[in-house]
């Protein structure tokens, strides 16, 4: 039960974007398409669960002056692995997602993660705690992908959705949609309705 | 043990970067013949584009040996150099060398009746480096002292981090397509290369493409990138054989 609330506590009312603000970054950045937003999601995901596991499985032993850059020699290496296989197996995706990948050392989630959670939790449960974070910013970052590909585009996963007769009878695209500041924006309409329907999430005063 | 130790700290991050250094090292050892194979593929995919022919990563390879017929390298006075691959020349390396010892490679390609080649172009544009490949029809019977290779056939730029929207534009069809059709040379014989021209192009000049706004840097730059690359190819788009 408890196992189950680290998973998806994340997904809602603990979400790295939408509550707790981390990631905001690259949640602009990648959004433009779905694809490169659910490859970064994955990326993300894969780097939080495995880096809690192995921070978690050191914790006791890592001395506590340089755990910080212990940490991030972890991030880093996971990071690189995931860049090398994407450009190995996904190019044309990698390509797209160019310094963001990268970036995923940077990102707030990861280091937040590791020092709040996997340095005081045995390595399962940590590990369980990486995937939920990685899952609840991917679900945030796919949810942008798809209402800015949709309406900046007319494309998902670049499949023509919207009729071609759309275009013909005078429907144009978004062009705002393919910019950074309307995924600020669309963030902000998210955050807006989550906390419309989780009353939880709303300060008192 | 006490983990507070100096002696504990030091070993600890020596034995860490050890194992992540070895990690990393077989990860990237192992990868790498499959990141060489998207780049090669991702050339050949390219190439492919300057000859006007639309290529998905799967079919790429196919087309590619179907469409060219000869890949070589040249001198500078247009005779063909035997033991350096075409495929592999590094151009940025090439173009610091003098023009008389660059390797300058080149790719035939056959399509119908007509023959083109495939020349490389390197250079800079504002943040970084920009290239591209410019294809040529060739032409039969040209009087002497004329190119056999003058009119371009496409052109296909790309650009590793040009400014959004401006200069990273080139690679755009809007700018790519008016250089079809475009000629090099003069009725003179003397080579001119294609400008890029700032503030509308003369429609009727074969010469001149119309520039992008607000990426004044790139387009100089994708104009001199066209000169200082073709250049060098002169005499063996003037040769006969």
């Amino acid at each position: 039960m408890k196992n189950l609330h680290l998973l998806l506590n994340p997904l809602n009312d603990e979400n790295p974007i939408t509550v707790q603000v981390l990631g905001i970054c690259s949640a602009l950045a990648v959004t433009v398409q779905m694809k490169p937003a659910i490859v970064m999601a994955l990326s993300v995901t894969v780097v939080t669960a495995f880096s809690n596991l192995i921070i978690s499985m050191g914790r006791n032993t890592i001395p506590p002056r340089i755990r910080i850059i212990i940490q991030l020699v972890v991030v880093a290496f996971l990071v690189i692995v995931v860049d090398q296989v994407l450009k190995a197996y996904v190019y044309d995706v990698s390509k797209k997602l160019s310094v963001f990948v990268g970036l995923i050392i940077t990102n707030c989630i990861l280091m937040g993660r590791l020092e709040a959670f996997a340095m005081s939790n045995k390595p399962f449960e940590s590990f369980l705690d990486g995937i939920g974070n990685g899952a609840g910013y991917g679900l945030i970052l796919i949810a942008l992908g798809t209402i800015r590909e949709l309406f900046g585009s007319g494309s998902l996963m670049g499949y023509q959705i919207i009729p071609q007769a759309f275009y013909e009878s005078g429907y144009q695209d978004n062009g705002m949609m393919i910019l950074p500041p309307m995924a600020l924006i669309t963030v902000g309409i998210i955050i807006w309705i989550q906390r419309g329907y989780n009353r939880k999430l709303v300060d008192k005063s | 043990m006490n983990i507070q130790s100096n002696s504990y700290t030091y070993i600890y991050s020596t034995i860490i970067v050890l194992i992540v250094a070895t990690g990393l090292a077989i990860v990237a050892t192992a990868l790498k013949p499959a990141q060489d194979k998207n780049v090669e593929i991702e050339k050949k995919q390219n190439i492919l584009t300057s000859l006007r022919v639309t290529s998905e990563p799967a079919n790429a390879e196919e087309l590619y040996d179907r469409y060219i017929t000869d890949s070589y390298t040249l001198n500078s006075m247009g005779e063909k150099v035997s033991g350096v691959d075409p495929f592999t020349i590094n151009l940025r390396a090439e173009l610091k060398k003098s023009p008389s010892k660059r390797n300058l490679p080149a790719f035939e390609a056959k399509m119908g009746d007509s023959t083109f080649v495939v020349i490389p172009v390197y250079g800079k544009g504002l943040w970084g480096p920009i290239w591209g490949y410019v294809a040529f029809y060739k032409e039969e019977n040209v009087p002497e002292g004329q190119s056999r290779f003058n009119t371009i056939y496409g052109v296909m730029f790309d650009h590793k981090g040009e400014t959004p929207g401006l200069g990273a534009e080139i690679n755009q069809p809007f700018f790519m397509n008016p250089f079809q059709g475009k000629k090099i040379f003069s009725e003179q014989g003397e080579f001119v290369s294609v400008h890029v021209v700032k503030g509308g192009a003369d429609p009727s000049s074969p010469y001149q493409v119309d520039a992008i706004s607000g990426g004044t840097i790139t387009s100089k730059g994708l104009e001199a990138m066209l000169d200082s690359s073709l250049v060098t190819y002169q005499s063996f788009f003037k040769s006969n054989n």
